[in-house]
């Protein structure tokens, strides 16, 4: 990706912010022109909580150029408590660890870089819901 | 106050505190076990028990981005209405390019901010705190955020790499009457003393051994505590806690018994046996600890130490708002118990340690 093109995304793959639908009021992420649900036009920003849970996941050992870094790695769908589903990677996690149904917590984390001397990507992952006393 | 110390200590025009204060700690643990069989055969004494190793996808700007969002959560303000984010540490990730900006964007403080990164060895994030005091404490803004934090350097087999951990602490300065901890005044101890350094383009520190101890560490924060104490009326059995920076476990019980503290004063705040030194966030997360566990009334006495050299002390009264801020963000107790061994391998990965 160019650098304008991860500039451009940068509130939504920091934070997790999508969008409302001013119409039939439908949770939208990634933001968009037209709301999925009802057609019409969607613009206001919504901070999503961050709070959803695994629908779905793989293991990926072989990893793609620019992600090796990290291999091996666990990407999931996961259904967010407000209704989308995103595809992104979970973290802080061994990678036999998660199920389907697990309940996450969004993190911003790096997702890689743009070689030596490119610029660091960050963005949202899931992990487990950290547990508090 | 006497008079004799008005110019010395720093107490701002409005009363000022923390609103909002967070942790973060990774949770990959080295044992110090693991450096001394890889390095000393096994046969080696070591500083502490363990230290916190970030994972691959961690680093101060991610780091710095939890610690802060947990900071937020107790202070419960609105983002935007933050002036400054300021980051200090020796592990920014890039040499030309803020970490803050970064961090700003991703809480939502962004545009109408301040950002900038700090740097004054393991002292850069209470620098920070101190500029934050000022900077609220003089109306030019309602809140600022001051981070310390660090993925600490340490070269493979040099006595740093035992400690040499991290993590780091969030604190939002704001009006006193909004705070769960009041500043009751600051001070600063300064001296060109060059008892560890790393040059620029160089990917490890390097240190004065045995100079880092008396003239260094010792000498600046006794007379940074001893000045505060001093200007400010106040004698060690006066506080509950107290928080030092703490390279090793042996530093810090030294000069607490130097100046007067009990063990018990201490114990608190003393994270480094359990996550190592993390630089610029070592006292800073100690004080997170110390707040969970405060309660209203209580009194802290912070002192940090940054190489090259000086020493920043801090005295806190702690108000009623804290027991309701406890619970709105997860304490520094449960990032330290969330904890997975690795072994020195892993650790090298991880830490960027193996060339090919």
């Amino acid at each position: 990706m160019e650098i304008t093109s991860h500039w451009r995304i940068k509130k939504q793959r920091y934070a997790l912010v999508g969008e409302v639908c001013p119409h039939c009021s439908a949770k939208i992420f990634p933001p968009r022109d037209i709301c999925p649900e009802c057609g019409d036009e969607a613009k206001d920003h919504y901070q999503f909580s961050g709070r959803g849970e695994v629908y779905s996941y793989t293991t990926l050992y072989n990893a793609p150029a620019g992600y090796e870094e990290q291999a091996p790695y666990t990407v999931a769908m996961v259904q967010l408590e407000e209704g989308p589903l995103v595809t992104a990677q979970l973290t802080d996690i061994d990678v036999k660890e998660p199920e389907v149904g697990m309940p996450v917590e969004m993190v911003t984390r790096k997702l890689g870089s743009e070689g030596d001397r490119g610029i660091l990507i960050y963005g949202y992952k899931f992990r487990p819901v950290l547990e508090t006393a | 106050m006497t008079e004799e110390h008005e110019q010395t200590i720093m107490q701002p025009k409005n009363p000022i505190g923390f609103v909002g204060y967070g942790a973060y700690i990774p949770r990959y643990r080295l044992p110090a076990t693991e450096v001394a069989r890889i390095w000393k055969g096994g046969a080696a004494g070591t500083p502490i028990d363990e230290k916190a190793v970030a994972g691959l996808d961690e680093d101060v700007i991610t780091m710095s981005i939890e610690a802060a969002r947990n900071a937020l959560a107790r202070a419960q303000i609105n983002p935007s209405d933050i002036r400054a984010v300021w980051v200090g540490s020796e592990s920014h990730p890039y040499s030309v390019k803020p970490t803050s900006t970064v961090v700003a964007e991703a809480i939502g403080a962004t545009p109408h901010t301040l950002a900038a990164d700090w740097e004054f060895a393991c002292k850069a994030g209470t620098e920070a705190v101190q500029a934050a005091i000022g900077f609220t404490g003089s109306g030019m803004a309602r809140y600022a955020l001051a981070i310390g934090m660090d993925t600490a350097q340490g070269r493979p087999g040099d006595p740093l790499e035992y400690t040499a951990g991290a993590g780091g602490a969030a604190y939002i300065l704001g009006p006193a009457d909004e705070s769960l901890a009041v500043v009751e005044g600051s001070y600063s101890y300064t001296t060109d003393t060059p008892d560890f350094w790393r040059r620029a383009d160089e990917k490890y520190p390097s240190h004065g051994e045995r100079f880092t101890g008396e003239p260094a560490y010792f000498h600046h924060i006794t007379s940074s505590a001893q000045e505060l104490m001093k200007a400010l009326g106040t004698k060690p059995a006066d506080y509950t806690f107290v928080v030092f920076h703490q390279p090793n476990t042996k530093f810090p019980q030294r000069v607490a018994k130097t100046l007067g503290f009990t063990p018990e004063q201490l114990e608190a705040g003393l994270l480094v046996p359990r996550i190592g030194n993390v630089y610029a966030g070592s006292a800073l997360v100690g004080l997170t600890a110390v707040l969970d566990a405060a309660k209203p009334d209580d009194r802290i006495l912070l002192v940090s130490y940054g190489s090259g050299a000086g020493s920043d002390a801090m005295s806190l009264h702690v108000t009623e708002r804290v027991l309701e801020c406890h619970k709105l963000a997860p304490r520094t107790e449960d990032y330290i118990n969330r904890r997975t061994e690795i072994d020195y391998a892993t650790y090298a990965r991880f830490r960027g340690k193996l060339s090919q």
